[in-house]
């Protein structure tokens, strides 16, 4: 048998990963299961004067100091209409020793996603989104977004 | 004790009490080799370390086990029970040895002799053993007994011989002292009886000390943290209820939470010894590559800081340590030369001073050299010669802490690259330590750093801007005010910029605002509050909408992104569980515009000495275009005119106008002067023999006279500082701005066409005045007529200076002086055998009676000036150089007949 068969094989039989899906206004992401610690619902979040324009500022979370990060910012996308913020959630995430929450719109379901259905990053992509993206899985009905979250925190370091 | 013995004797307990288990072991796995081997490296350890230590005894005992264990580890003994007995007999031996070092801290007397024999009977194999038989070749054997016969000979040193034999009357005195301290029956006598008593004994030092991981005490910490949190926060909800049954164990959990706090920040202190125990090893190899002799002396060594302070002062500490031995400490040669013993001294002290530790570092050698800082300051561009002249050598040597700036003539390997005193400045201003330098040229330099206790936990006042709230460190904090529009309490603004009058002084203030971006800073309250924080000596103002408590708060450090943010130095969750950010009062005041602290430190001294002038001065007020006010000295300015602006014309880029006859160069006082946008123009003039130059305004305003109190605090171009004239807060101009900038060569232009007779050109002047004002004006005045100025703020210095044996042609001094006045100066340099005698002296008064002016003379000033009559001060100078030339030319012809 040939390698290349072989690796066709494996793949047959569907390597499987898992994935907190999460949604900004139309488009659905993913977050690696493994790296979420928290999902929370809305938060008393303070401001931080000066701060680079995705952090929304700093929150408590048990005792421990967490930096909330706005992803739309990050991704470019317009800001969230105002009624719907009501709603907002974020998720924690631990990066370097740092906790930090993305605030997004919602939180999904937890998905078992196959490995074939998974693709780079296309190079189409908006060059902000490939900075912060790992790949896109292709979905029965629509495209799902798989963020990178140490380097969605690294883009904003700098 | 010594250090090195107590860490040794912890290191030992801690290993026998592992070896105990580990012999168990053995003797129930005989051919364990990793335990052989283990046990073999202790011993060796102890032999090793105890022949560093100097301490025979238990280096012989260890050394005849190791030989033993030697054998076992090699294999060709076999490990019975009743080796194992021998070697925890020698165990035992060695702890009790251990033991009694520990209690009288040196080795007890006593003969091991009996043991050591038993050890090399089976070390040599003659133990009778059948097992133990040297079966290798025959050559070996010999080899081995030969070795085991040297070995066995000096066995007992000759003085231990000599004290077993002469037990207890020679060392009476010290054996009772043994006996004291350790309840040993018969040390000496009975060594293997009293061995046994001291194995159950265990070891006191091993027991006082425990080896903790830093991560769990850092864990701890953190958990103290949140407690301290917990209980504010329930501190906080009871505040709110009355009469509840939890106050009383809440108040209980209060005082046990604070104590376990300070409980545990005892774990983190390290004596700051610790940071220096590098030092002496480097101040030794510097002496030698240098070929200095430099004797590096500490005190305070068990001082104790938090360990991340500790971490965090380290390598500025050992940079400042190095810096005094390169650069402070002369060459010994030199050293003689000035009459100072050849051994140069560094000290490096620490003590507590309230709630703060301060470090001082001092070097007797040849201080900073402020000729030469001078000359770099005005080389790099820092600074022009006029505001050097007028520094305070105090302000001269704060600019050691700017980036870039290293005094060596030569870079070595040690220093003098000029990066390093900023570094070290930056790293202490980041533990929220400050740095100040004393140093006098020749006497040597001192540094002192005053620093934090703990970084950890801090009392804190919460304040609110723009509905945010903040938390600003309690230790920076001096006072709080509240400024209310309505009232006479409030604050001014200039250009914009607020200020506030805080008793007689003015404080810059600024505006956490619009510093942190949110919003303007219009009031919509009436009433705000300045909080006055002070970094260093200076002084300076924040303004917030609202004051809350104090809260003790943890510090955490802020997420990695935020980190770039310098007004913040962490961020924490106050009692209500809501996260609140800390400002840092340093960087408050960087964004604020003060960009150096160490700069203001000198400037706040000035301030403080401002204090004592009561002259009042005759002021020329005047607006410029944004209609800001502005003053100079009256006696400075020649005549106000009033020109028209057709006539101005050009040459050169320079704006000049037809007066009596000569071309005079005009200059607009600032951008918000428009020559063109009036038919006329008030025109200062300011005129000397040969130059005049015209300085253009927007309006003259008034001439009024006051008490003028110069707050030298704010910057800019051709302003001294301000002050308070007329009940606002005014700009003082300094004139000699504007005359370099429209006459460059006014200065030479003088010394050519000099007054009187006498060159003026590059005569020495030493001028004492305690006013900064009055300095920084004459200062340019007399520099301007050719002179080399030298300005001290007080009679002190400039007797110090003559001690130095600096020389000077004319000495003008003013009358009333706060410590020392004019008249007491004049005496002391009229003292017999001073150097300074022969030294003309002018008086600078404001108002003299003709009584003053008597005694003046008597006590030998030469003349009598008013302090802001130009002309006759010059006049005067050149007058009474001249005479004195005369007088001199007198006396050396006199002395040569």
């Amino acid at each position: 048998m040939s390698s290349l068969a072989m690796e066709r094989n494996d793949t047959m039989r569907g390597v499987t990963r898992d994935y907190l899906t999460i949604m900004i206004g139309d488009q659905i992401f993913g977050i690696p299961i493994l790296q979420v610690q928290d999902v929370l619902g809305p938060q008393r979040v303070t401001r931080v004067p000066l701060a680079p324009p995705a952090v929304a500022g700093s929150l408590n979370l048990r005792g421990r100091i967490v930096t909330a990060v706005d992803v739309r910012t990050c991704l470019g996308m317009p800001p969230k209409e105002k009624d719907t913020s009501k709603h907002e959630m974020s998720v924690v995430v631990e990066n370097q020793n740092e906790l930090y929450s993305l605030m997004i719109d919602k939180v999904g379901d937890v998905m078992s996603l196959d490995q074939r259905d998974y693709e780079n990053n296309p190079s189409t992509l908006d060059a902000q989104w490939r900075d912060v993206c790992q790949g896109i899985y292709r979905l029965k009905d629509r495209l799902l977004v798989v963020l990178d979250v140490p380097r969605l925190l690294e883009s904003m370091e700098k | 004790m010594d250090d090195l013995i107590v860490e040794f004797l912890t290191e030992t307990n801690e290993g026998l009490a592992a070896l105990d288990l580990d012999m168990v072991r053995l003797e129930q796995n005989p051919n364990d080799k990793e335990l052989i081997s283990s046990i073999f490296r202790l011993m060796h350890t102890i032999k090793g370390t105890c022949g560093f230590l100097g301490l025979p005894r238990l280096e012989t005992v260890a050394h005849r086990a190791e030989n033993v264990m030697g054998r076992f580890r090699d294999g060709d003994l076999k490990v019975t029970p009743a080796y194992v007995t021998l070697i925890f007999e020698s165990f035992d031996r060695i702890k009790y040895i251990v033991g009694e070092l520990e209690a009288a801290g040196a080795e007890p007397q006593g003969d091991d002799s009996e043991l050591i024999a038993k050890l090399d009977a089976v070390y040599e194999g003659r133990d009778g053993n059948t097992d133990n038989t040297k079966d290798g070749s025959a050559s070996d054997g010999k080899e081995d007994e030969l070795q085991a016969l040297f070995d066995s000979t000096p066995a007992l040193p000759q003085d231990q011989w000599h004290t077993i034999v002469t037990v207890p009357e020679d060392d009476s005195n010290e054996a009772a002292n043994k006996m004291e301290e350790a309840p040993a029956p018969v040390a000496a006598a009975a060594p293997v009886k009293a061995a046994e008593d001291h194995t159950a004994k265990g070891s006191a030092v091993s027991e006082q000390s425990l080896r903790v991981n830093v991560d769990v005490l850092e864990n701890l910490m953190t958990l103290v943290s949140e407690l301290v949190l917990t209980r504010n926060q329930l501190l906080q909800i009871l505040r709110a209820q009355k009469d509840t049954e939890f106050s009383g164990p809440l108040q209980r959990l209060n005082h046990v939470v604070s104590e376990l706090q300070e409980g545990v920040m005892k774990t983190r202190m390290q004596p700051i010894g610790n940071a220096w125990s590098k030092l002496p090893r480097i101040i030794r190899d510097l002496s030698m590559e240098l070929n200095k002799k430099i004797d590096l002396i500490m005190e305070g060594e068990n001082t104790e800081l938090d360990r991340q302070i500790l971490d965090m002062i380290k390598d500025p500490l050992t940079h400042m340590v190095r810096n005094s031995a390169d650069h402070g400490v002369e060459m010994p040669a030199d050293r003689v030369k000035a009459g100072k013993p050849e051994t140069g001294k560094v000290v490096l002290k620490a003590y507590h001073e309230g709630g703060h530790i301060i470090i001082e570092i001092a070097d007797d050698g040849k201080g900073l050299p402020l000729a030469k800082i001078k000359e770099k300051i005005i080389k790099n561009g820092l600074a022009t010669e006029e505001e050097v002249a007028a520094m305070s050598d105090q302000a001269i040597q704060q600019y050691i802490f700017k980036a870039g700036f290293s005094t060596a003539e030569k870079v070595t390997s040690v220093s003098g690259r000029g990066v390093g005193m900023d570094v070290v400045r930056t790293n202490i201003e980041k533990i929220g330590g400050s740095i100040v330098l004393k140093s006098v040229e020749g006497k040597g330099s001192t540094f002192f750093i005053k620093i934090p206790l703990t970084l950890a936990i801090v009392s804190a006042l919460i304040v609110e801007a723009a509905g945010e709230r903040f938390a600003i460190p309690q230790l920076a904090v001096r006072e709080l005010v509240l400024a209310s529009s309505k009232s006479s309490v409030k604050i001014e603004t200039v250009n914009g910029t607020p200020f506030f009058r805080l008793r007689d002084q003015l404080l810059p203030l600024v505006s956490l605002k619009k510093l942190l971006n949110l919003g303007n800073d219009e009031s919509e309250s009436e009433s705000r509050y300045i909080i006055v924080a002070q970094i260093g000596a200076y002084q300076f103002g924040i303004i917030v909408d609202k004051v809350f408590d104090t809260e003790e708060i943890v510090v955490k450090p802020v997420s990695r992104i935020l980190k770039d943010i310098e007004i913040f130095s962490g961020n924490t969750i106050l009692g209500d569980g809501s996260v609140i950010m800390i400002l840092d009062p340093n960087g408050v005041a960087h964004a604020g515009g003060e960009t150096d602290i160490a700069d203001a430190s000198s400037r706040a001294k000035a301030e403080v000495k401002l204090g004592h002038i009561q002259d009042k001065t005759a002021l020329l007020l005047f607006k410029t275009g944004d209609g800001t006010p502005k003053a100079v000295p009256l006696s400075l300015v020649a005549r106000l005119e009033e020109i028209a602006t057709d006539q101005i014309e050009n040459s050169n880029g320079q704006h000049m106008i037809q007066y009596r006859g000569q071309l005079m160069p005009l200059v607009p006082f600032d951008s918000t002067v428009d020559l063109k946008d009036a038919p006329k123009k008030p025109v200062l003039v300011f005129s000397d023999n040969t130059s005049t130059m015209g300085l253009v305004v927007s309006e003259i305003v008034d001439i009024t006279e006051e008490i003028v109190t110069v707050q030298l605090a704010t910057t800019g171009t051709g302003i001294i500082g301000s002050a308070i004239i007329g009940g606002k807060a005014t700009d003082v101009v300094d004139i000699g701005h504007f005359i370099r900038a429209t006459n460059k060569d006014w200065f030479k232009q003088h010394g050519d066409e000099a007054f009187g007779q006498a060159s003026t050109q590059g005569r020495r002047v030493l001028l004492v005045d305690d006013s900064p004002f009055f300095r920084n004006m004459l200062t340019p005045l007399l520099k301007v007529a050719g002179y080399n100025v030298t300005t001290l703020d007080n009679p002190m210095s400039a007797l110090e200076m003559r001690e130095n044996g600096e020389k000077f042609d004319i000495i003008v001094s003013d009358i009333e002086m706060p410590q020392m006045n004019g008249f007491e100066f004049a005496q002391k340099v009229r003292e017999e055998n001073s150097r300074w005698r022969n030294i003309p002296m002018v008086a600078l008064t404001s108002h003299a009676t003709e009584q003053d002016m008597a005694h003046g003379m008597d006590v030998g000033f030469s003349r009598y000036i008013a302090k802001f009559d130009r002309d006759t001060l010059l006049s005067t100078l050149t007058e009474t150089l001249v005479a004195n030339d005369a007088a001199e030319t007198a006396r050396i012809a006199g002395g040569l007949q």
